[in-house]
């Protein structure tokens, strides 16, 4: 019967166990000028995955807790996290690609509207486009040209396409490739020229830069630099916070599958004192280029997570009442921060 | 003791030349960073140090003698992708015992739980996965690490607590580094000289 309870889950959002105390309009900053409008706002989502532990013992594995996250048209907002933290995760719900035994409590509104499982069908790679990591997502049987051509659904998807490789100097002949036939950089510029061409008014961008050399990251991030100029809403989920600050309105900071930290980009600099969270401070201080100082400890497993605070075990801030209550995400200064401590 | 890299050359079957001419050393104790563009030969090169390639022109030693092609490797690899770096029908205990038998202080400090010994490789994240291949290189007969990109897929929290216990390691074992990477930052925190490799691979076609 797991299966009834899912759809339940999606399409009867239950009442949400903690209320966030605010809204995401008044949290707005940055962007927030009139005409901006929120494209996609998560509130207080919660993913679980159910395991079967000895015959038909079920366990649930809380990947995702509370989470929240808003981003506006023409922003480009960095989610910045460890792996396991979640962050393709949340992709992965927004687009509604989760496996079959994930549940999902809390609310995902695209452009206002409840995201639906059907509108979730409807819109991705119409509206909302995925940039996957490799190209390991590309049919390794089909020509690239071909594989970008069946995003395209309103006019003549070769000239539409033959344009967006032109813009991105890929020349005629890689019409024909296959994967396999790609260097790196090629690659990465078709997965992009995946999402261009389907007109997306949001891409989700999953760690599109790693084992790059400086010249083709920096390419990369121009051409989401141009999606935003056009309007578009960019989240781009990263493990590398130079990466992010290079190219982001703003950052989301993630540890064991929740939001710790939003923080304007401008707060990350000197010894990391603008920030907020002790975790973003610690993640922040611990790059090379700023002491190489590691916190020690590891983020906790889905299995194992804490009682109160996630972050409670590893921080030298941490009083009793940390490990008895997660602290709810609060407006601070011009950010968030989920800490009862944070100043 | 001094592993030494000369007049290397190396392409793949009837391909163009990958190195020509590449002329190299690392001393016990030193650290180096090898940086390049994308495509210009560092991580083949770093191949060809550990003995996974052979080159087609010149040779590599170690202390003056070829690499040993039986019994444990002095020179060892880590790679950026340690899933593909573990044989995915082994538990993970099985393949940390491979070289040698790492003690629990080391483990501890590489923040391995035992817990994992029993795992399969899909059911760990790449970050843990990733101490394992370098518990597993760290062995007291190894006197060289390649570390290709070791740290790339990681947080920031994490490369620092790994590189902290690898610079330990190596400095009590004497252990020379080469640290291929293209974060700038990162190699010039670890290392006390940076080859070029598309300087050094002047006579490439």
């Amino acid at each position: 019967m797991r299966w009834i309870k899912w759809i339940k889950n999606r399409f009867i959002p239950s009442k949400p166990e903690s209320v966030v105390g605010l809204s995401w309009e008044s949290a707005d900053f940055g962007g927030a000028e009139t005409g901006s409008k929120t494209v996609l706002e998560v509130e207080d989502l919660s993913v679980s995955f159910v395991q079967y532990e000895k015959g038909l013992q079920q366990k649930q594995m809380k990947v995702i807790s509370s989470l929240d996250i808003a981003i506006n048209r023409g922003e480009i907002l960095a989610v910045v996290g460890s792996s396991g933290s979640g962050k393709s995760l949340l992709a992965h719900a927004i687009l509604g690609i989760l496996p079959e035994n994930a549940s999902v409590t809390g609310s995902i509104k695209y452009n206002g509207k409840e995201l639906t499982l059907q509108r979730q069908a409807m819109l991705r790679g119409n509206e909302i486009a995925l940039v996957p990591q490799s190209v390991n997502y590309l049919d390794p049987l089909m020509q690239v040209g071909a594989q970008v051509r069946t995003g395209i659904k309103n006019g003549d998807a070769l000239a539409v396409q033959r344009e967006v490789f032109d813009r991105y100097q890929l020349k005629p002949e890689v019409d024909r490739f296959y994967p396999f036939q790609l260097s790196g950089g090629m690659a990465r510029r078709i997965l992009i020229s995946t999402a261009i061409v389907s007109d997306a008014q949001l891409v989700i961008a999953d760690e599109p830069t790693p084992g790059l050399d400086p010249e083709v990251v920096e390419e990369t991030l121009g051409y989401f630099r141009e999606m935003s100029a056009r309007g578009c809403a960019v989240m781009l989920i990263t493990h590398d916070i130079e990466t992010a600050l290079k190219i982001a309105d703003k950052v989301a900071v993630f540890y064991a599958g929740t939001t710790v930290e939003v923080a304007p980009i401008e707060n990350f600099s000197g010894d990391g004192e603008a920030l907020r969270h002790p975790y973003s401070k610690a993640l922040w201080r611990a790059l090379p280029q700023n002491g190489f100082m590691p916190i020690p400890g590891a983020q906790p497993m889905p299995n194992n997570l804490p009682e109160g605070c996630l972050f409670a075990p590893r921080c030298s801030m941490a009083t009793s009442e940390c490990s008895i209550k997660q602290p709810k995400v609060r407006k601070l200064r011009d950010g968030m921060v989920r800490c009862g401590h944070a100043t | 003791m001094l592993l030494e890299a000369q007049d290397i050359g190396f392409r793949y079957s009837k391909g163009p030349w990958i190195l020509r001419g590449v002329d190299m050393h690392i001393a016990q104790g030193e650290i180096v960073g090898l940086v390049g563009p994308s495509g210009c030969g560092k991580s083949t090169f770093g191949r060809i140090l550990a003995g996974y390639e052979w080159p087609l022109e010149g040779h590599v030693t170690l202390g003056g003698e070829p690499l040993p092609t039986a019994g444990y490797q002095p020179v060892q690899l880590v790679f950026q992708h340690p899933e593909k770096a573990v044989n995915s029908r082994w538990r993970l205990g099985d393949t940390l015992k491979e070289g040698w038998v790492p003690e629990a202080s080391l483990l501890e400090a590489l923040g391995i739980e035992q817990e994992w010994f029993k795992r399969w490789p899909n059911e760990l994240s790449g970050g843990e996965l990733q101490r394992f291949c370098i518990a597993r290189a760290l062995g007291p007969k190894t006197r060289f690490l390649i570390a290709d990109e070791m740290t790339t897929m990681l947080d920031a929290i994490t490369q620092a607590q790994i590189w902290h216990v690898v610079l330990e390691i190596a400095k009590k074992q004497n252990m020379g580094i080469l640290v291929v990477s293209h974060e700038w930052n990162l190699i010039k925190r670890l290392c006390s000289r940076i080859i070029e490799l598309s300087i050094v691979n002047r006579d490439r076609e």
